[in-house]
């Protein structure tokens, strides 16, 4: 949770849900995004915007099913959702992934805490039923690599009701306004046996697991524990709090059932009609949880270096149709046709829609707002976990910076195969300390995250893939950014080198390899800054990524609905290259004198209907 | 004005856009009220009624299929019968629908699935109590969020909405394969109205649009003048 000042506070998370989504991806991507919402209701905000970063192998049907998952819970339960990215690669052909993040905002002086305290205080499970969906989900799904034998874990993904994950939204946000709870949590992974040892780790709990509210027969004490059915929180509650806590789920028509009491014991005790059936320190289940160690070692160097050609690309087509195949590629099209069957306007906070960089929500009444982004680095992390890392934080920071906003918190979700092999482990420890450098580069905290291992099916492995999500204060949603105008000069702000190593160009054209440049990492947080500074005095600003600054400097064109007369040197490393920071900004020739802070090189004009040799209506063609 | 008139929001279980609606509402002058779906009764010296957009019961049945048989709804129509301007964005428009305070019915988009995105709409009729500080044929950009905004009328009732002059707005591009390309719609006498744009999202070009609060505008108006000539008992 962030302090925001002027009394509000920001929370967020990312989460992912890979592996239910590779068995059944709509309801995958629905429970997904139903159990982030969660995440951050248990946090006492009500939450605002939610993100999604998809990978799929290009063709796959299930990303499809994937975003109708999406569009099904989070436009019935109200809550925006304004960003993410799709990206299309082979490497996740078996292993899909399904990274969903949740932003919440809160008043600062609210904190609600999932510690459960005070002896004799009430332990209430309000929500959904309890049946046998999901039982062993996170140990079944989400610890174990994928094989040929799937269809047999079909059961275990869990279904979602985003009517009642509404309901539950609208009654938590309620609980705490109304200082009606001590705390709550939410049932995540592992259900009741997760939650309530978070909540035990302090005091202890007592729990009657007869009186959970059951939508089936015959279920044992330990499938209840451990049940992953959607939709429920717990909460702790005073006694005295208890009848207007259930006559507020009563008039939301949720279920709700005192399971248990705050004890002083530290045990986590769980009875079955008065019969005890568990005990355990709940230490054991949080701090003291049973460890092991991994040992990273690096992969032996490949002994075949791809010829130079192929990671030069000499084979591609003339630069211009390179750009026309680029902009219509699968990672670089369009996104509309995906954010439209989103609800992402619900709430009236959109000021800046998805589609370039970061979308801004402002935080009414006043003129702040809030960017947002998330981005992920699966190629790059290939080549290279420690700079992969780096980039992932760079290019979250960056797009928020790009809308104007001031990056002040980031959240990840560790995407990475089996970590018990060393190789594994090794890109899992370089891609951190990778991220760790380029956040203490920006001076910005990583707030919360989630990892996701054993992407692995039949051995295979997916591409390491940090995803990291930033929000960034914007001072007036007045003055952010949007599109270039006639008589605008172009510049070029950038931070470290660019190549080819890992880009689309040559990922297209030709064989993935090579060395990625060395990060300028205290130029890369200069230009961070100086991005979101100069923000309000530009017309545009958009930052160089997939398919590098011709690319960038196309989607500005399709976006503003203008061409512009600019000079790139006619090599395909300038036109395509990528990975060093770089950003296109663009504003009156009036203004160039406030824009200050680091150098800056003029790349050309706006105006005409051509960009790049190429007509604007033919790029947006190709970009549709 | 120096009374704010008051317009009761609905609140199904489900709604999403109540919020904004209260919010638009409160912005234009009018006093949005809350009012949850299993009162009885209406607050005393309600002018006008607005039912918001949303996922009522999770629309889990057909859209607005069960919101319609909520306690609130014998209040909603008495006060119609009355002449009261009753309003409903996207879910709520479904709503009336379903209760049969308004002709026609919303089915699945052509292309089946949810869209999100701005679209032209041009106003048909500019005397209704949606419509009045709009001019006939002026063109208005508002968004459209919805999975089941496809209205439709057979061919026979189609020809009288559109001699009775209750075909209030009506698309100006291609959108959802709306028969007539019919984006809004009221009732004979014309208090009662729905629309699948949400006017709400539309309240001020920093949110892309600020044409939505000309209809919602004319919204409290008509409220206000409810109140004003002491109709609202
Ligand atoms: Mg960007």
């Amino acid at each position: 949770m962030i302090d925001l000042g002027e009394g509000e506070a920001v929370c967020f998370k990312v989460e992912s849900h890979n592996h239910p989504s590779a068995v059944e991806p709509f309801q995958g991507a629905a429970t997904g995004v139903g159990g982030i919402l969660r995440d951050i209701i248990a946090m006492g905000a009500r939450p605002v915007a939610l993100l999604d970063g998809l990978r799929f192998a290009d063709g796959d049907p299930r990303f499809d099913r994937a975003v109708g998952g999406i569009g099904a819970y989070g436009n019935s339960v109200g809550v925006a959702t304004v960003g993410g990215e799709a990206v299309f690669d082979d490497a996740y052909a078996d292993n899909v992934l399904v990274n969903a993040m949740c932003v919440g905002l809160l008043p600062a002086d609210r904190i609600a805490t999932a510690g459960a305290s005070g002896p004799g205080n009430l332990v209430v499970l309000f929500g959904a039923t309890t049946g046998r969906d999901g039982i062993g989900g996170a140990s079944v799904l989400a610890s174990a690599e994928l094989g040929e034998d799937d269809a047999d874990k079909r059961p275990t993904v869990q279904i979602g009701d985003p009517f009642t994950g509404k309901k539950l939204i609208e009654v938590s946000v309620e609980l705490v306004e109304s200082g009606l709870v001590e705390s709550l949590q939410d049932c995540g992974a592992a259900g009741l046996a997760s939650s309530l040892s978070e909540m035990a780790r302090e005091a202890g709990i007592d729990l009657d697991l007869d009186r959970v509210p059951l939508r089936e027969e015959g279920m044992e004490p330990w499938e209840v524990m451990i049940s992953e059915s959607q939709e429920r929180m717990v909460a702790v509650v005073r006694p005295q709090m208890l009848a207007a806590v259930e006559a507020l789920c009563d008039r939301w028509e949720l279920h709700h059932a005192v399971i248990g009491t705050v004890t002083d014991t530290g045990l986590l005790r769980a009875s079955w009609v008065r019969e005890a059936v568990g005990e355990i320190p709940a230490r054991f289940l949080t701090d003291e949880c049973p460890r092991y160690r991994i040992e990273p070692r690096p992969p032996q160097p490949s002994t075949r270096e791809p010829s130079s050609s192929l990671l030069l690309g000499l084979d591609a087509p003339a630069l211009e149709q390179a750009l026309l195949e680029l902009l219509g590629s699968p990672n670089i099209r369009s996104r509309a046709p995906i954010y439209r069957r989103y609800d992402h306007l619900v709430g009236s906070r959109t000021v800046r829609r998805p589609g370039l960089d970061a979308a801004v929500l402002r935080l009414r009444p006043g003129y702040r707002g809030l960017a947002v982004s998330l981005d992920g680095q699966g190629r790059m992390t290939r080549l290279d976990p420690r700079t992969g890392g780096a980039l992932a934080v760079l290019e979250a920071a960056r797009n928020v910076a790009c809308a104007g906003g001031e990056p002040i918190g980031l959240t990840d979700c560790l995407n990475f195969g089996n970590p018990e092999k060393p190789e594994i482990a090794w890109e899992l420890a370089e891609a951190i300390e990778g991220m760790a450098l380029a956040c203490e580069a920006l001076g910005v905290p990583i707030v919360s995250g989630n990892v996701s291992l054993y992407n692995e099916t039949d051995g295979r492995a997916i591409h390491p893939t940090p995803v990291v999500g930033c929000v960034g204060l914007v001072a007036d949603v007045r003055a952010i950014p949007s599109t270039w105008c006639e008589g605008d000069l172009i510049l070029l702000a950038d931070a470290s080198p660019v190549s080819l190593a890992g880009s689309e160009y040559q990922a297209r054209y030709g064989e993935v390899g090579g060395r990625l440049p060395r990060l300028e990492l205290g130029a890369e947080a200069s230009l961070v800054e100086f991005l979101w500074r100069a923000a309000p005095s530009c017309s545009l600003v958009h930052d160089v990524s997939d398919g590098g600054l011709a690319v960038c400097l196309a989607e500005a064109a399709i976006f503003s609905g203008i061409g512009a007369n600019v000079e790139v040197p006619e090599d395909a490393r300038a036109w395509f290259g990528e990975g060093g920071g770089q950003a296109v900004v663009a504003c009156a020739p009036e203004q160039v004198d406030r824009l200050g802070g680091i150098p800056l090189r003029e790349l050309g004009v706006v105006g005409g209907g051509r960009l790049l040799g190429i007509p604007v209506s033919e790029l947006a063609e190709a970009h549709s | 004005m120096s009374v704010r008139p008051k317009i009761a929001v609905i609140v199904f279980p489900g709604s999403n856009d109540d919020r904004d609606a209260a919010w638009a509402l409160g912005a234009l002058g009018a006093d949005a009220k809350p009012v949850w779906h299993a009162e009885p009764t209406l607050p005393r010296d309600t002018g006008a009624v607005v039912l918001p957009g949303g996922f009522s019961y999770g629309d889990y049945l057909r859209c607005g299929a069960i919101a319609r048989s909520a306690s609130i709804m014998s209040a909603v129509r008495r006060f119609a019968a009355h002449g009261g301007p009753v309003l409903g964005i996207c879910n709520g428009f479904q709503i009336l629908c379903e209760a049969g305070l308004l002709p026609g019915v919303l089915r699945r988009n052509r292309d089946l699935e949810f869209v999100c995105r701005d679209v032209a709409v041009r106003v048909e009729r500019a005397d209704t109590p949606l419509t009045r500080r709009c001019e006939t044929d002026q063109i208005l950009t508002i968004p459209v969020k919805n999975g089941e905004g496809s209205w439709y009328a057979d061919e026979e009732l189609y020809t009288e909405l559109e001699q009775s002059g209750q075909l209030v707005l009506r698309y100006a591009e291609d959108c959802n394969g709306s028969v007539g390309d019919v984006a809004g719609v009221c009732d004979e006498v014309g208090n009662v109205l729905g629309l699948m744009p949400h006017p709400e999202h539309a309240m001020d070009p920093l949110l892309g649009s600020g044409d939505g609060a000309l209809l919602l505008a004319s919204l409290v108006d008509a409220a206000h003048g409810r109140v004003l000539s002491g109709t609202t008992r």
